[in-house]
């Protein structure tokens, strides 16, 4: 096997995707190392969810590799990918509507984590622990319409994190929440960063992007523009232009 | 209840239903079991699909005629035993289930129920213009005098036949319900893509859903030329099957495996007391009825109202 450059956890090489005559990223080059914690910010439309829908296998890339843990992701299903420890959180939250929140986060350990076998006591203490964690534990048999918007998002991270992923993708988990609940969310994340889980947060709040993370990386149209320590990155006159025009 | 409990329990019941059906020993009450228990049959199959992973079949007819038609074609090659037609009418219709999901998998709502009913034509197209089985004319079935096995009425035996079958297909969708494909079935019908985030193998669960539902559809269908002895397109694809197996389950509630049962039971013997009273043709528009009461009373049928009261 090639040597893959620092053992990185995440390697996206060339990746290209176009929707028709549309190009909506070109020749992307992403490294993420275990343990880190990388932002990922861009305007609307820039790409952002793209990429994670093409990292995750939501979507197929035509150009390019993605590389998880050294393997090449190709022709890999979603589902193949959250088994392999790649979870992701969606931007809009999505629940299983007709399942309790514990249920929710019992699909993935039934799925993700256990190879067979059904739900058990074990499982169940596991649920308690992860909505524990998020503090939901005394919503678990509450239907995820009975939850306000920020439990609604702490269940969707408390369900990527079942899948026991090495890698989170966090797509907008703050969006339109209150800057108590922002502050919620990002000691959320961090704890979980804390425990061993390398986080990519795609996110608009700065001030939140810029405390959570040790990189910063900006789409701008499908390219990617900077790549770098964070304060150096949004003093970068690309990125200056990108947000605020000429 | 574990499914090791639950099955002797059911058998138990399925015992004394037809115990009291021999009791009271009038060939009608089999005539008009049968039919309730090939409701049971087809509305919890229906279920397994529609209920459990919200896919929205309207092909009930297309499976339920290739088990029938099954049976016609080998009545005329060589005449097998119920049972061992009912697993050629399975097999078959579990088959074409598989094909359909295939070949549907990237369509949801009402585009995969167009795709059914479009199953349903084609199949009755294909029936009607094989010869073999009778073509557009039909074809006859000469149906033993007596039962084998236990004796009396031919019927009789045709209605055990369904009633083992209905309990085989109770008992599935109970298991599925309680287990882990259960929970996978769901989150299919509440959301694909937060269900491949999650692990779940949508595709392969469709596949089962689709090929275990259209096979017991097809098992139901197996014995349908004995008892009609006759049949022809026209009345194997009816649409009564479809809207029926359908309306049924809605009535019931698609949540559990006891809603399809409870509307089978409530509608089939309601159509059938209303085809003996009032008249044949009345039949559609008492399901028709009852559903739109359900829907704006019930709208997750017998099940969820009750389940609304002990909230």
């Amino acid at each position: 096997m090639a040597a893959v450059s620092e053992a990185a956890l995440l390697e996206v090489r060339a990746l290209g995707k176009r929707f028709g005559g549309f190009v909506a990223l070109e020749a992307i080059d992403l490294e993420v190392q275990p343990g880190e914690r990388v932002g990922l910010i861009g305007p609307n439309g820039s790409g952002k969810s793209t990429l994670v829908n093409c990292l995750c296998g939501t979507l197929r890339h035509e150009l390019g590799t993605v590389r998880f843990e050294g393997r090449n992701l190709a022709g890999l299903k979603a589902h193949e990918r959250t088994r392999l420890g790649l979870a992701r959180s969606f931007q809009l939250p999505r629940p299983f509507g007709s399942l309790t929140v514990a249920e929710n986060v019992l699909v993935p350990i039934l799925y993700a984590v256990q190879a067979r076998g059904n739900r058990t006591a074990a499982t169940d203490a596991r649920c308690a622990e992860l909505l524990g964690m998020v503090g939901l534990a005394d919503k678990s048999r509450k239907l995820p319409r009975d939850l306000t918007q920020i439990e609604m998002r702490k269940l969707e991270l408390a369900r990527a994190m079942a899948s026991e992923p090495r890698l989170l993708i966090a797509d907008e988990a703050m969006a339109g929440l209150s800057h108590g609940e922002v502050d919620d969310i990002l000691a959320l994340l961090l704890r979980m960063n804390q425990a061993g889980v390398t986080v990519i947060m795609i996110e608009h709040i700065m001030r939140a992007v810029l405390h959570f993370s040790q990189r910063l990386v900006v789409l701008v149209a499908g390219r990617k523009i900077a790549d770098g320590a964070p304060q150096e990155v949004v003093r970068n006159p690309e990125v200056e232009r990108a947000y605020l025009g000429e | 209840m574990s499914t090791g409990k639950f099955l002797p329990l059911i058998l138990f019941v399925a015992a004394l239903v037809f115990g009291a059906a021999r009791w009271i020993d009038n060939s009608y009450v089999f005539f008009a079991g049968y039919v309730v228990l090939q409701y049971i049959v087809l509305a919890t199959a229906w279920n397994i699909l529609g209920g459990y992973t919200g896919y929205v079949n309207f092909g009930t007819p297309a499976f339920l005629a290739i088990g029938a038609y099954a049976s016609v074609a080998l009545y005329k090659l060589v005449p097998l035993p119920i049972p061992l037609l009912m697993l050629i009418g399975g097999v078959l219709s579990g088959v074409v289930g598989l094909g359909t999901g295939y070949l549907t998998l990237r369509l949801r709502g009402a585009f995969f129920s167009i795709a059914t009913l479009a199953l349903s034509v084609v199949v009755q197209t294909l029936v009607t213009n094989w010869d073999f089985v009778g073509g557009s004319r039909g074809a006859y079935i000469i149906r033993p005098m007596t039962a084998p096995l236990i004796g009396g009425g031919y019927i009789d035996y045709l209605c055990l036949v369904m009633l083992l079958l209905a309990v085989a297909s109770i008992v599935i969708a109970r298991a599925i319900e309680s287990s882990k494909l259960g929970y996978g079935f769901a989150t299919i019908r509440d959301d694909e893509a937060a269900a491949e985030a999650s692990g779940v193998p949508t595709l392969r669960l469709k596949l089962l859903a689709t090929t275990l539902s259209g096979a017991l559809m097809g098992m139901a269908g197996a014995p349908l030329p004995y008892y009609v002895t006759y049949l022809d397109p026209a009345s194997g694809f009816s649409l009564t099957y479809a809207v029926n197996s359908i309306a049924m389950p809605l009535i019931g509630g698609t949540a559990s495996w006891i809603g399809p049962i409870l509307g089978a039971v409530i509608l089939g013997t309601v159509q059938q007391l209303v085809t003996v009273t009032i008249s044949s043709a009345a039949n559609l528009l008492i399901v028709g009825l009852i559903l739109v009461g359900f829907v704006i009373v019930a709208p997750n049928g017998i099940v969820g109202l009750v389940r609304g009261w002990r909230r």
